[in-house]
């Protein structure tokens, strides 16, 4: 069985998964595991979009 | 003399319980189990799903799983990141799995979701370490 994902969807399960785990092991209280991973799912995406965005740009 | 001073009165240092063994070495083999034998349920649920998820999507996009090597250096490094997955990784090379598509863009993601699971799975060990020692709660 194989799966095929977009560019945009591998990029968004991995910035899922990961921020699950960093928020859970980087901070103590819950609130902070929260904060924490989701800051980090935002920076993940969001610097893939920007990267992406940046290369169209370059690439015109 | 100063070692041991510092041993006393430092309130961070504990002594190694069984605990301090146990945990980081079952959360190695199965992600998140270190955290769920020390009853942090949600925590350790959460680790597995993540960790677990991404080692299977990895395989799933027929990425490439690294064996023990002593060639190139990116390989030694792939194969250090896809040992942290423990007992996935045992799993998948008992199988004869990954071995991965390096034509397709997709399986080179593949590739680098089971670098990275068992990379996440190094950190969740350290994680649940730290919980055993008394350092985080």
């Amino acid at each position: 069985m194989t799966v095929q994902l977009t560019h945009f969807s591998a990029a968004f399960v991995f910035a899922l998964f990961a921020s699950i785990v960093f928020g859970i092991t980087h901070r103590e209280t819950t609130r902070d595991m929260l904060r924490y991973g989701l800051y980090c799912f935002v920076m993940f995406l969001g610097g893939a979009l920007a990267a992406g965005w940046a290369m169209w740009l370059v690439r015109r | 003399m100063a070692n041991s001073t510092a041993a006393r009165t430092n309130p961070a240092a504990q002594p190694a319980s069984m605990m301090s063994v146990i945990a980081p070495a079952v959360g190695w083999l199965i992600p998140g189990a270190g955290h769920i034998i020390q009853k942090r349920w949600i925590r350790g649920v959460l680790l597995l799903v993540s960790i677990g998820t991404l080692f299977v999507l990895g395989l799933m996009m027929q990425g490439h799983i690294y064996k023990a090597n002593g060639g190139d250096i990116l390989d030694i490094l792939g194969f250090i990141g896809d040992l942290g997955a423990g007992g996935m990784y045992l799993a998948t090379l008992a199988m004869n799995g990954g071995q991965g598509a390096i034509a397709f863009a997709i399986a080179d993601y593949g590739t680098k979701f089971m670098i990275v699971a068992g990379l996440l799975n190094f950190i969740a060990v350290a994680d649940a370490y730290h919980i055993a020692i008394g350092k985080k709660q």
